[in-house]
């Protein structure tokens, strides 16, 4: 049994690198062959001689060659040499070191507020089946999910309160539509009226004989709603000046800034496969044979 | 409480027709810049006020509810169509269909579309109409929208493998492709739905934003999202009300359909 | 006294003396973007910029506000009748921020830096006027002179961006003249500049200047933020503000904004006129053609676009030069009258009719282009729609496309895949040598066809020639008369369809004194040593 898990476990591991290098070379090839490639404002400061702003267009010459260059920023990875940001003229791994955690805290401090309200709103109407109280929710996660990232983050800002919180009012709506059918999904299952008609109580019924049948697919979203989190993070921190990977990633994004954009990307990748594979592995888990 | 879904249906049908028929009149013409009277409010010449360039707003709203409304279900429906396809089907077959269609899935959540984006935006001609601009945006959106809820589908559909009613049936005979459509994908409606009322808004919003990379509607077409993009400016936030127009008509729109197309009796 | 009231006592003056020492002046503001370089030499973004001023030393400063030339490092200066020489007396008991002493070595030494063809520095650029080293002869510890292989045209006031490094400091270009030094920088959220101990300059009564303690400027590209955080007293300076946002200032705090008239920039329009552009020949052809061109500026209204995009604060643009550049604008050129039956007429003359709401070329083409413009720049997207709105009453469809910044400069330097486009232009100096590259029709920057080999009509030719008049005339009267030519020319054949010049809007807190708004950058903070805050400060913006 250990035995399997273990080989599980390695064969997940391999497959996650692979998916993270494919998808770095996916990204770095559409960077490179976005439009704007190479194009830079100071190619239109009149003050620049002809000499200056053709350096300017040379000045990613080594970034033309996208597989050349992906297999020697690979390289160069395992030195621990994650390469020289041009826009902002630093080392990446610098970059990334003083903003991992910053966008860690938030996205993670959002993720789980909005997880928490999503779980104690779905339970409120499972538990409490008036009317009023469910529309109410519609109508509030509707207006969530209708508000534009920049409009939550300027409320934040007005009202002083923290970027992490405008992340759990992205995250939130989404989470809750998906549990909310979900649970509502397994009302009618027979072994939940047979539970009911026995007389156990709601909160039994919900934590003893809901979530069970469920987890597979609320792990599965709690892989995925770590994805829209750190989607998430990149308009909120671009927005509320947080100095974090996602304002990082905006900014490279602008400037076409193809060694730090490939290793954010990377590190999004690695992020977004290993919580989905983490989740995968936690629901494979009680399924094994009991 | 069949009634307040009744009532729910009636109000979002009423709201679509408006913005459908309304924007067929002649008299809410939605690009007429009055420049002698810009940001200025209601009036019975302009029943929401005009915008920052003495354009009607509730022409505006009118139109850009239509197109709004009309194509984010489309890609909702795309998106969800995908998403079945590359996530519950695999997700049914297992074996080497499942792993691949789950580093698909993972790829297309995390890679950052922006810049296969921005290479749409370079084939297009720039002379591409509004209206085609648009409906090729929102058509990008549901081909690239249905990563999320296709890992959702997926772990659901892994469930339903070794569910007894799907061996039962298997055990009678019951080909593959009829277990899927009989069988699974009733069960798989609940995720589906909550994909489609998520994706709605999010589409909406999300076509606005893509205006920076040259998608999304040009000027002068109106859209739901872009009107909802002006709150953005502080100036906005100072509440005049009628600003705040569109965001009450999509919040009206959405609910009011997802309550009246709930699943489950749900409001009993 | 017993020796626990005396501990008392110096517990208190500690305790007095660490308040004290927490409690600095401190002015904030934003920065819009995060700054690329440290390195004076190699500025060319805006908030490098700002760092630059704020915390170099100049041998030359350009008053902002009497836009007149001023000793700063160096008490003389002479340029010599050739205009290859300019030579700098220099102030004695002059040191870096950390300690060094200044000398005639270090200009030398920043000279030399600067020159390097291998820094590709617009503020080196500006001085090659011709191929050839640039020498610096240390004439005494005081003194030095620069010689220039050829004639540089207004040599004098281009060191006003020449921030002298030093030579001898470990510290590099971190060591500061001006009246900041940079204490601390966290990425992505803030740049903290510190009061220069050894700044030179005071004030009439002998107080050493500047006033202010220190400068914190926070990074923030998102100017709703910035005017809600100046609404609150959190900053106490816009550099830049927006005229909606003015007018809603001025609403509710009418001391807090300024208008200090017409700036130096502009807002613009062009065609593309190069021949091997991947665009139909038959709009090349339009787009070539001066009466096209004219006809399209004379539909466009101009006061509207002042009125309803700028709210008043910015007025209908002649030509390349803003009235606010007082020696160098043509003020015989007429302004450009809104007039949409000349402008069919103009058309006609080309062979276009209107017919059925439509213009149509000779050749029955219907009359359809596309501007774009960069994307997230609200006034230039109103503008591109009134401008669309305009050219309809003409019969001519415009699509207008807004596109992130980078896509925009690769279609128009390098795939000139575009038809027309709305950009700005900011000027920051005011000799018209700065315009040299635009004006040259073999220059990068000669925006509407760039990198001609031979001028590709007369009046190119014409205006090269009197752009390399100007350039080797040392005289200013004689520059000015060849440059008034060209502002001419261009009037006449509408490269450049100009559109506005903004006015200068900017917000300043009333606990900040001795502020005086100008139009030439930077507009509020010119003259950082002498601003002063009052009672209001010390707190940190909480």
């Amino acid at each position: 049994m250990r035995g399997l898990m273990r080989s599980s476990i390695l064969r997940r591991l391999v497959l996650v690198v692979i998916t993270i290098v494919e998808g770095g070379l996916v990204s770095a090839t559409l960077v490179r062959y976005a439009p704007g490639f190479g194009a830079d404002e100071q190619q239109l400061d009149a003050r620049l001689s002809s000499g200056s702003i053709q350096a300017i267009k040379n000045a990613n010459a080594d970034e033309r060659n996208i597989v050349r260059f992906y297999v020697a920023s690979i390289c160069r990875t395992f030195r621990g040499d994650l390469g020289m940001s041009r826009s902002l003229n630093r080392p990446v791994r610098q970059l990334l070191q003083e903003r991992a955690a910053v966008t860690a805290a938030v996205a993670g401090k959002g993720l789980a507020l909005a997880w928490l309200s999503a779980i104690l709103v779905v339970f409120a109407t499972w538990f409490f089946r008036a009317p009023p109280l469910r529309m109410s929710i519609t109508l509030f996660s509707g207006t969530l999910l209708c508000l534009p990232a920049g409009v939550l983050a300027l409320l934040a800002i007005i009202l002083n309160q923290p970027g992490y919180l405008v992340i759990a009012l992205i995250v939130y709506p989404k989470v809750h539509q998906y549990l909310s059918n979900l649970v509502e999904a397994t009302r009618p299952m027979p072994h939940i009226i047979t539970a009911r008609a026995t007389g156990t109580s709601e909160p039994r019924i919900f934590f003893w004989h809901l979530v069970p049948v469920i987890k597979r697919e609320v792990l599965a979203l709690a892989g995925v709603s770590i994805g829209i989190a750190i989607s998430a993070a990149i308009p909120v921190e671009a927005l509320c000046g947080i100095p974090g990977i996602g304002q990082l990633a905006w900014q490279s994004a602008l400037g076409r800034d193809l060694p730090l954009l490939n290793n954010v990307a990377m590190l999004v990748i690695a992020c977004v496969v290993l919580a989905n594979s983490g989740a995968d592995l936690l629901g494979e888990e009680r399924r094994q044979p009991a | 409480m069949k009634r307040i879904r009744v009532a729910a249906a009636t109000v979002a049908c009423a709201l679509v027709l408006m913005s459908v028929a309304g924007s067929l009149l002649p008299r809410f013409d939605y690009s007429r810049q009055d420049r002698e009277h810009i940001n200025s409010g209601p009036t019975s010449g302009h029943w929401l006020g005009t915008d920052d360039l003495g354009r009607d707003r509730f022409a505006r709203l009118l139109h850009g509810t239509r197109i709004s409304i009309l194509l984010a279900p489309a890609a909702a429906a795309v998106s969800m169509l995908l998403a079945f396809g590359i996530g519950a089907v695999p997700g049914f077959v297992g074996g080497i269909a499942e792993r691949a269609a789950k580093t698909a899935i993972d790829l297309v959540l995390s890679i950052p579309w922006l810049f296969l984006l921005l290479m749409v935006r370079a084939t297009l001609p720039l002379n591409t109409s509004p209206a085609a601009s648009v409906t090729i945006t929102f058509l990008v959106l549901g081909l690239l929208g249905w990563a999320a809820p296709a890992r959702i589908l997926l772990a659901r559909a892994q469930s339903m493998r070794q569910a007894e009613f799907i061996m039962l049936a298997r055990s009678t005979g019951v080909t593959s492709l009829r277990l899927l459509w009989k069988h699974v994908m009733p069960n798989l409606r609940p995720v589906l739905l909550a994909q489609f009322w998520v994706s709605v808004p999010v589409f909406i919003l999300s076509e606005a934003n893509l205006s920076i990379l040259g998608l999304g509607v040009a000027e002068p077409l109106p859209s739901l999202g872009s009107l909802l993009r002006e709150l953005e400016t502080v100036l906005s936030l100072r509440a005049d009300i009628w600003r705040f127009a569109p965001l009450v008509m999509l919040v009206l729109m959405v609910s009011t359909l997802q309550i009246a197309v709930s699943e489950q009796e749900v409001f009993s | 006294m017993n020796r626990r009231s005396l501990s008392l006592l110096l517990g208190l003056v500690l305790v007095a003396l660490l308040n004290t020492a927490v409690c600095l002046d401190e002015l904030r503001f934003y920065l819009r973007s995060e700054p690329k370089t440290f390195n004076p030499l190699t500025v060319a973004d805006d908030a490098s910029e700002t760092i630059r001023y704020l915390t170099g030393g100049v041998l030359l400063r350009l008053n902002r506000d009497t836009q007149k030339l001023e000793p700063e490092l160096a008490t003389a200066w002479q340029v010599s009748k050739d205009g290859k020489t300019i030579t700098f007396v220099l102030r004695h008991d002059i040191y870096f921020s950390d300690g060094t002493p200044f000398t005639s070595q270090d200009v030398k030494y920043t000279m030399d830096q600067l020159m390097n063809p291998e820094l590709h520095s617009p503020t080196g650029d500006s001085f090659r006027s011709g191929s050839g080293k640039v020498e610096c002869t240390l004439l005494a510890p005081d003194k030095v002179a620069i010689h220039f292989p050829s004639p540089v045209a207004g040599l004098d006031r281009l060191f006003d961006q020449v921030a002298i490094v030093s030579a001898q400091s470990s510290k590099k270009e971190m060591a500061a003249l001006g009246p900041y030094y940079v204490s601390d920088y966290k990425p992505g959220s803030y740049v903290y500049l510190r009061k220069n101990p050894n700044y030179w300059k005071r004030d009439a009564s002998g107080r050493q200047l500047p006033y202010i303690d220190a400068l914190k400027l926070e990074i923030q590209s998102n100017r709703d933020i910035e005017l809600m955080k100046f609404s609150r007293g959190e900053i106490h300076l816009i550099n830049t503000l927006d005229a909606d946002y003015f007018d809603r200032l001025a609403t509710s705090s009418p001391a807090m904004v300024h208008d200090a008239g017409p700036s130096l920039d502009s807002e613009q329009m062009w065609f593309n006129q190069v021949s091997t552009a991947p665009i139909p020949a038959y709009k090349l052809q339009w787009f070539t053609s001066r009466n096209f061109r004219r006809a399209i500026s004379s539909a466009i209204n101009r006061a509207d676009l002042c009125k309803v995009v700028y709210n008043g604060h910015a007025r209908p643009a002649m030509g390349p030069v803003s009235p606010a550049n007082k020696f160098w604008f043509n003020s015989h050129l007429q302004p450009v009258r809104f007039d949409q039956q000349a402008a069919l007429q103009l058309l006609q003359q080309d062979g276009f009719q209107l017919s059925a709401g439509k213009l149509r070329d000779r050749d029955g083409h219907a009359v359809e282009l596309s501007i774009i413009t960069n994307a997230g720049n609200r006034a230039r997207e109103r503008m591109a729609a009134m401008v669309q709105q305009d050219l309809r009453a003409l019969g001519i469809t415009v699509n207008v496309v807004t596109l992130d910044f980078p896509s925009l400069i690769q279609r128009i330097t390098q795939d000139f895949n575009y038809e027309a486009v709305l950009l700005g232009l900011v000027n920051v100096e005011l000799d018209p040598n700065e315009q040299m590259n635009v004006w040259l029709s073999s220059s990068d920057t000669h925006q509407w066809n760039p990198k001609q080999e031979t001028p590709a009509t007369p009046w190119e030719a014409e205006i090269d020639r009197l752009m390399r008049a100007q350039a080797s005339a040392m005289d200013d009267i004689a520059r000015k008369k060849s440059f008034d030519r060209v502002q001419e020319i261009v009037a006449e054949q509408v490269p450049f369809i100009y559109l506005v010049n903004k006015n200068a809007l900017t917000g300043i807190s009333p606990s900040l004194e001795n502020a005086k708004p100008v139009a030439l950058r930077p507009q509020t903070y010119w003259n950082i040593e002498h601003l002063k805050l009052t009672v209001e400060r010390a707190s940190n913006g909480k």
